[in-house]
């Protein structure tokens, strides 16, 4: 029973980290219609960058508060320099670019930050907490982890539901004619989501480091839960995204739990195909089907 | 300062330092043979040999270490005079742990490059996929770094060697340990696997030296995958080996794994013994991978404390050492940028086996001459604790290692006498009664 | 009738191709030149398999290392049970169970459209190397199975090496391949497989089958990829799984993209980029005297940076890009003639 809670408080946690990288994918797909491949290495740059500031003799928040500034920049300069010229053009291009941008971060990186394996600090403790003389199965990092995503989604809503800019945001993604012609500035928008979703990303990859700790491919298999999660909730919706991305969380604990932690991808891609087979457009998705 | 200046003082170190070296040579020259191009990759003034190694990826930490570390032994040899005259060029190549890579490099080594030999591969699942082929081409295949006992097999690899003492040889001495100092507890298992030669060959030898010792064993180990999900996976793995009540845990790891799960048990407040194989227990490896603070204010040094695993090297950290001081003052001297740890120790060590084989081989070298060379020359001499295993019947390197402990600030502390046995379930494991030796003055081997 | 002799003419130039290619390898190239020549060869066929995929049928696919796997250990476990079967015989059943296992991909895939596809694809890229890793009493778990080098038959003579015939055996099935792809592209089922890819309500309107069109792609680009799987079991003697990781599948899609979406010749010109690529840049860092960590990146940076700049200036593929420089100069320098039958990326590919 005690390992049951174990491995099911574990996929939460580890759920919610892919739910952060989820939800980075799904405003991006929302936005430009281009799922970002190079989410995951972006996070892992700026967990470097964050690392470097802390080593320097920077408390943790300002290495923190810097990760998601620099993932703020880091996503917007890619979508106004890179990602602009091929939003129009067939979007296998898009997915070669953002390959290639993959690549060319994780070939970097070394050789600003070295080729050694890391380990990232923590804010709060990561050992469990005890109580009298019981360690409860969870931890304050653990509570923090889930939390800071919690929070994180809430600003974004707030955000795009409750402010003017998000209002635009959301029309120019909607439909960038009619946007333009209200006079929104479209490209402005476009460039201001992909900055938000990278500071999304930062913050997964700050919350990943501690337990898959850092290195240049750190966050690859972090991008593909965090995608496998987005599309079992369908990437048209926020909350199906977050939803998906715990499952899968959960999902790969259980199996590593009680069958076998090296079949733990292959569960989630079974219950992936399991969902896509019942719902082609994933759990949350209500528009039309079959959209190409 | 002019060229010729500074290539005349070199020479003058080496005619100090190397009177032994300058000894060889100067018995070579005085025979009326000269240096010629014996064979692929040898010239009258250059050997070259060839390596695949994962400089980059998931492997590389602490790994990439290894043939940079030799490379400066062989800088060294090459400004004291080289072997017989001739410089060392050693080229490796960075496969990333990819086994398809290392296919291509190796045929680029062997067949573009023109290697004479190839030394110190690293990687089980990497040098399989070309074992076969350096043995039937008869490149020269020494001294694999890694522990798999695939590569002690002289009829169907005669050109291939291994070096380091097999990892089912060093589970058998751990095993005996864990019997003659925790029969009373609980002992269990975090392998890599299920399937991997790594931790099914380390689970073999301690399960050969606790077998009808009455020990209370957790039959089913717990597993790993080397990857970012297997590291998330790690946690739950040491958790059901708390809630088994395992209070020995024998882990068979790559350095970033045991990190991860000392730093889980740590996290879940359990406090089980480890006994790590060598592979995975360096301690500055280790301390370099938990410095950042993974379990916030907790010192990684205290972490790693208390942890048992054992060595078939001088103690890194024994200054006294000679082959520790020649290669440390290597180090300072031809690749500062390392830092000073268990692979570095690793690489200098192979290497400079290599340079005793290469000797042995004769003024003008040939694939064929070498290979003789280490299986039958029997070197009493070498870095190891134990003297090399090598003859025409059995190529594994090493056959004994030592206990040690690690303590509070990662240093470390031998327990016991240095220990031999063989990789067969019932072969005895008996104290090394021998002495170590140390190294030449010159630094150099010099037969 | 006018097909047929269309028929006789590719099957004549193919089979001057054929042996033009088998001549360089006995008499121009070394064993080197010969060993990464195979490679090149079983990348194109794959890659080629793919163009027909996402290139021609608009499936896109981050998995098709996955299917090589598949093809790779159907080789390597019917050897370890049978060593003395033929080579022949290893090829075809490789194309078989790969072929197969497209069909069930295939049918999954049809209800997928566009990331959907590419997500259940790359996962299935992480998720099936985990199968042979598990079973290894079938498979041989990490270290995989022991593959022997193909010998060439006695009669080519005793200086006839290992590497030229394997670089016969891979270079006659690219050829073979690339014809059948060819003639099938040009034909009925090419037009179909492009008409589902541009529109699919048109494609259903004009009495096409989608999903059956859709299967049917993923098949043959399945079939490919066996054939490519078994090959590359040869060639690199071994088959374990981490010879099949994301990076496989990854850059088989970008050496057709970059090579020229939808072209076969696009296939060959990127899975030449991606084989010598590396050996051209690794030369060049290791030239260039700099610190470890940065040398051993260096390669891997550039090719970061071929893809992003190939997108950016040659957005229809570098094949492509010649093709249009071609036209041009042919427009500047010659009569106004047709420009020649270069091959072409289609406008609209979909993801």
């Amino acid at each position: 029973m005690r390992l049951f809670v174990i491995y099911t408080l574990d996929g939460i946690t580890n759920g919610m980290v892919y739910a952060a990288i989820a939800l980075a994918l799904v405003m991006i797909w929302r936005a430009t219609r281009i799922i970002n491949y190079a989410q995951g290495a972006m996070a892992m740059f700026t967990t470097y960058i964050a690392l470097t500031v802390i080593r320097h003799g920077a408390p943790y928040w300002m290495g923190f508060v810097v990760a998601l500034a620099a993932g703020m920049v880091i996503g917007a300069v890619t979508e106004r320099v890179l990602v602009r010229p091929v939003e129009s053009r067939p979007p296998l291009n898009a997915v070669i670019l953002s390959l290639g941008v993959l690549i060319l971060l994780e070939a970097i990186a070394p050789m600003l930050f070295g080729g050694q394996t890391q380990s990232f600090p923590v804010p709060v403790s990561n050992i469990d907490i005890v109580v009298g003389t019981t360690s409860l199965p969870v931890s304050p990092f653990a509570l923090f982890t889930v939390g800071a995503v919690l929070v994180a989604m809430l600003l974004l809503f707030l955000v795009f539901q409750r402010t003017t800019l998000g209002l635009r945001m959301r029309a120019a993604a909607f439909n960038p004619e009619i946007a333009r012609l209200l006079g929104i500035r479209v490209g402005r928008m476009l460039t201001l989501g992909w900055g938000l979703a990278a500071l999304l990303g930062a913050l997964a990859g700050m919350l990943a480091a501690p337990s898959v700790y850092l290195y240049p491919s750190n966050m690859d298999e972090v991008l593909v839960f965090g995608f496998t999660g987005a599309i079992i909730g369908g990437l048209e919706s926020p909350v199906g995204a977050v939803a998906g991305a715990v499952g899968v969380g959960l999902a790969l604990s259980y199996v590593s739990g009680y069958v076998g932690a090296d079949l733990a991808p292959l569960g989630g891609f079974v219950i992936l195909i399991v969902v896509l087979m019942l719902r082609p457009q994933g759990l949350f998705s209500f528009g039309r089907q079959r959209q190409v | 300062m002019r060229p010729e200046i500074s290539r005349s003082r070199t020479w003058a170190v080496a005619a100090v330092g190397g009177a032994a070296a300058l000894l060889t040579a100067a018995c070579g020259s005085s025979s009326s043979n000269a240096n010629t191009a014996s064979a692929p990759g040898v010239t009258s003034t250059t050997v070259t040999i060839g390596s695949t190694q994962p400089l980059t990826g998931p492997a590389a930490p602490g790994y990439s270490e290894i043939a940079p570390a030799a490379n400066a032994y062989f800088k060294y040899v090459n400004a004291h005079g080289g072997v017989f005259g001739r410089k060392i060029t050693y080229t490796y190549l960075d496969d990333q742990y990819n086994p398809t890579s290392t296919t291509s490099q190796t045929r680029q080594l062997v067949l573009q490059d023109k290697v004479f030999a190839m030394f110190q591969a690293l990687g089980t699942p990497t040098h399989l996929a070309v074992v076969n082929y350096l043995n039937s081409e008869k490149v020269p295949d020494l001294f694999v770094a890694s522990g798999c006992n695939c590569w002690n097999n002289p009829s169907q690899y005669p050109q291939t060697f291994g070096w380091q003492p097999n990892y089912t040889i060093e589970g058998k001495i751990l095993g005996q340990y864990i019997v003659q100092n925790f029969a009373s507890k609980k002992v269990g298992f975090f392998l890599q696997g299920p399937n991997d030669e790594f931790g099914t060959d380390g689970f073999q030898g301690v399960n050969d030296a606790l077998q009808g010792k009455g020990l209370n064993v957790l039959s089913t180990p717990a597993y790993y995958t080397p990857t970012a999900a297997g590291a998330q996976a790690v946690g739950a793995a040491i958790a059901s080996l708390q809630a088994q009540g395992v209070q020995v845990i024998v882990s068979f790891s790559v350095p970033l794994f045991t990190a991860i799960a000392e730093a889980s048990a740590a996290g879940l407040n359990y406090h089980p013994q480890f006994v790590v194989s060598n592979v995975g227990s360096d301690p500055p490896t280790l301390s370099a991978i938990l410095t950042g603070g993974a379990l916030g204010k907790k010192l990684p040094a205290g972490l790693i404390a208390g942890t048992i695993s054992d060595t078939y090297l001088p103690l890194l950290t024994d200054a006294a050492n000679p082959w520790v001081t020649l290669f440390q003052s290597i180090k300072a001297t031809y690749a500062s940028s390392l830092p000073w740890d268990g692979n570095v120790e690793y690489g200098m060590a192979e290497a400079f086996t290599f340079v005793q084989a290469l000797k042995a081989a004769g003024q003008n070298p040939t694939r064929a001459s070498i290979v003789a060379a280490v299986q039958n020359s029997h070197w009493t001499d070498g870095p190891g604790l134990t003297p090399y295993a090598y003859s025409s019947s059995d190529h594994n390197g090493f056959t004994g290692v030592q206990m040690v402990t690690v303590g509070l600030t990662g240093s470390l502390t031998t327990l016991g006498p240095v220990q031999t046995t063989d990789d067969t379930p019932t072969g005895a494991i008996a104290a090394f009664t021998g002495t170590a030796s140390a190294p030449p003055t010159s630094g150099i081997p010099s037969d | 009738m006018l097909r047929g002799s269309t028929l006789v003419r590719h099957g004549l130039v193919f089979l001057g191709l054929t042996v033009v290619l088998l001549l360089l390898t006995s008499f121009v190239f070394d064993a080197y030149t010969n060993y990464n020549v195979t490679e090149v060869a079983i990348l194109a066929i794959s890659a080629a398999g793919l163009t027909v995929l996402t290139g021609i049928n608009g499936q896109v696919s981050l998995g098709h290392g996955a299917l090589m796997m598949i093809g790779a250990y159907t080789t390597s476990v019917l050897l370890t049970w049978h060593p003395d079967l033929p080579l022949i015989l290893m090829l075809v059943a490789s194309i078989a169970t790969t072929g197969i296992a497209g069909a069930i991909v295939g049918i999954a895939g049809a209800r997928l459209r566009g990331p959907y596809l590419a997500g259940a694809t790359l996962a299935l890229a992480v998720a099936l190397p985990q199968v042979p890793s598990h079973f290894a009493s079938i498979f041989g778990g990490n270290q995989g199975l022991s593959v022997p080098t193909p010998t060439p038959p006695p009669f080519l003579g005793a200086n006839f090496t290992q590497e030229e015939w394997l670089a016969w055996i891979a270079l006659a099935a690219g050829v073979i391949t690339f014809f059948v792809l060819a003639n099938l592209v040009r034909g009925a089922t090419g037009r179909r497989f492009r008409m589902v890819r541009d529109n699919e309500v048109a494609a259903r309107l004009a009495g096409v089958d989608v999903a059956r069109t859709q299967i049917l792609a993923y098949v043959i680009s399945a079939a490919c990829a066996g054939l490519a799987g078994s090959l590359f079991a040869y060639w690199v003697t071994r088959t374990s799984p981490s010879g099949f990781t994301l990076n496989l599948s990854l850059s088989l899609l970008t050496a057709i993209v970059i090579g020229g979406l939808g072209s076969l010749v696009g296939a060959v010109v990127g899975s030449f980029i991606l084989v010598y690529l590396p050996v051209w840049t690794g030369g060049f860092a290791s030239s260039l005297n700099l610190s470890s960590n940065v040398a051993n990146n260096v390669p891997l940076a550039i090719y970061g940076i071929v893809l992003i700049v190939a997108i950016l200036v040659f957005p229809r593929g570098i094949a492509g890009g010649f093709a249009s420089i071609l036209r041009g100069a042919t427009r500047v320098l010659g009569p106004s003639r047709r420009s020649p039958a270069l091959p072409t990326a289609p406008e609209t590919p979909s993801q």
